[in-house]
């Protein structure tokens, strides 16, 4: 600024300083932002982004890591059958466990959100007990339940008059009994996401559909279904990324078994990678997750956007 | 007259109807973890025996499991260890996510929307994708079979949510306050530690649940990090070493299972709606 500033010099500035020192404070702000966000950005950089691209690294290196194999482990996996029961099972697993979730904790919040205001807090309380327990806890709690001797559910189903089942050494039944504590364990989440939508519902759009005469299946069919698509949807997606990469259920009840027939992604790559120490391999095996990964995670984005756009 | 009562008898059906599907689904849910700590509390010889409903102790509930399991296992040291492990992490994940959030959703600047997507992405990255690489990472820095490894890792499973779920909290804060603060002459910190932080407090604990959720459960990273018995959590050490001894070792797998769970599923009853909140905040934003 000139020493012999006039008035109207004073004017001038007088006019200019806030915008000079908002711009200086804009431009520390974006400073302190990005020194705030160093943390964060360190922490995904160095646990997430560079573990991923290692791990790619990883599984083009022969077993002893010394020498550079390209793509071979993954089409040495391609060829093995047990992989091939991996993929299957992963399939399976994931496909029947969303599919019940997403069934039973619908039916769930429909069921709770049909009762008096008052009690409703104490069912979804109770009812979110399986999705609080540490997994690999109440895993081990099913195990026992699983026990074919001593233990409840061949209990139960003697006493009916059915025959007791193998629970965890056949392999039907083994899929059968992993997926069900699947779905024991992921039921609550899908009441709690789904009694959420349920209650952002405006009221008044049923009661002019009662008004107009709608019985409550046409009321569930033209307003409830139509107004959580989206709910229903990404819910479905985040699960499909969840349940796809399973590990303490399976680990814990079978650790595969019997004969591999229970095997995920998730516990193959744990038991050819940790425990029997082929680290590209199990790299390989784990990065075949990704691409399922990588597409239900564009749809959940996509899915997002949509609603709060 | 007998129209409206027949409706109101068609209610009553309904609303009967769901009290009975209800009470299906609470069995499902309940049974487990009645299951486990009816078994934690009978006797071997009970759980042994085939005799008489096993839904109920009949010949006398007893504590041995539970003495066993503070005097003849480490199951003490896996407490520890886990206390160890959860407190730092959730200190370390509330300070990254808090600084992150406040910045992200305050102070827009260039590649702040980029930044947030990311979070949101690096949030739906598993566990069971990256364990090998961390594996061979935590190998590198010395610190495989050491507890510490979690402090290092479980921060990278809690954050991106817990950022997520407080940039939806500092959102909510009306931005009249933080130019009077502004004003005033306080600065970021000031602002976020005085202004920010009281007013965010239900975030802050539906935050502060999920990271000591997330870190009091996790199974697969200290599976794969972690071996020795003295360095092994509640989850890893209950698992794995507690089943070796008795054939009839229910009871005392029951009994730690169970002590084990307590942590979380206490917070939960305590803290109910700031669980349930923290849960909900995706869908809702859904």
């Amino acid at each position: 600024m000139s020493p012999n500033s006039t008035a109207v010099d004073v004017a001038a500035t007088a006019r200019v300083r806030p915008a000079r020192s908002l711009r200086l404070r804009l431009r520390s702000r974006s400073a302190v932002a990005v020194l705030m966000c160093l943390p964060l950005l360190a922490l995904i950089g160095g646990l997430v982004a560079y573990p991923f691209f290692y791990s790619i690294y990883l599984s083009m290196l022969n077993k002893r890591e010394t020498a550079f194999v390209g793509l071979a482990n993954f089409a040495y996996l391609t060829t093995r059958e047990t992989f091939w029961m991996v993929v299957r099972m992963s399939f399976l697993f994931t496909f029947l466990a969303v599919f019940w979730k997403a069934v039973l904790g619908f039916t769930l919040a429909v069921v709770i959100n049909a009762l008096p205001q008052r009690g409703q807090r104490v069912w979804r309380g109770i009812s979110l007990i399986p999705w609080v327990m540490p997994l690999a806890l109440s895993s081990l709690g099913w195990w026992w339940i699983y026990e074919p001797t001593h233990s409840a559910l061949n209990w139960v189903l003697v006493v009916v008059g059915i025959s007791p089942k193998p629970w965890l050494s056949d392999p039907f039944w083994a899929k059968f009994s992993v997926i069900l504590v699947n779905i024991w364990y992921g039921t609550p989440f899908f009441m709690i996401t789904y009694l959420a939508g349920l209650k952002s519902i405006p009221v008044e759009l049923y009661e002019s559909s009662a008004i107009d005469g709608a019985s409550a299946p046409q009321r569930l069919r033209y307003i409830t279904l139509p107004m959580l698509k989206n709910i229903i949807a990404v819910t479905m997606l985040f699960s499909t990324i969840v349940t796809l990469a399973t590990f303490d259920i399976i680990r814990v009840l079978t650790r595969g078994g019997p004969r591999q027939t229970t095997h995920v992604f998730g516990t193959y790559a744990f038991e050819l990678g940790i425990a029997t120490g082929d680290v590209p391999l199990g790299a390989a095996v784990s990065l075949f997750m990704f691409p399922i990964l990588a597409v239900s995670a564009f749809f959940i984005l996509r899915g997002i956007r949509q609603s709060t756009a | 007259m007998a129209a409206r009562g027949a409706r109101r008898g068609r209610r009553t059906a309904a609303l009967l109807l769901c009290y009975v599907i209800i009470g299906l689904f609470v069995v499902f849910f309940l049974f487990p973890p009645y299951w486990m700590a009816l078994t934690s509390f009978k006797t071997n010889q009970e759980i042994e025996s085939l005799e008489g409903i096993p839904f109920v102790i009949q010949k006398g509930a007893t504590l041995r499991h539970y003495q066993d399991l503070f005097t003849k296992t480490d199951f003490l040291i896996y407490f520890k260890n886990s206390v160890l492990v959860t407190v730092p992490v959730v200190v370390i994940s509330m300070v990254i996510s808090v600084l992150a959030a406040y910045a992200l959703s305050r102070l827009g600047f260039a590649g702040a929307g980029v930044i947030g997507t990311a979070v949101f992405l690096v949030y739906l990255v598993p566990d069971s994708l990256l364990f090998i690489p961390l594996f061979k990472i935590i190998g590198t820095l010395g610190l495989l079979n050491s507890k510490w490894s979690l402090v290092l890792v479980y921060p990278s499973l809690i954050v991106p949510f817990a950022t997520w779920l407080l940039i939806g909290y500092f959102a909510s804060i009306p931005k009249e306050l933080d130019e009077a603060a502004l004003v005033d002459g306080a600065n970021h910190l000031q602002m976020l530690v005085q202004i920010f932080l009281p007013v965010a407090v239900p975030g802050l604990i539906a935050a502060t649940i999920f990271a000591f959720t997330v870190s009091w459960s996790g199974f697969l990273y200290p599976l794969a990090f972690t071996f020795s018995s003295d360095q092994q959590v509640l989850t890893t050490g209950t698992v794995t070493s507690l089943i070796k001894g008795d054939v009839y070792h229910w009871g005392g797998l029951m009994a730690g299972a169970i002590l084990a769970c307590l942590p979380p599923v206490l917070l939960y009853v305590f803290l109910m709606d700031y669980y349930i909140s923290g849960l909900t905040a995706g869908s809702t934003k859904a």
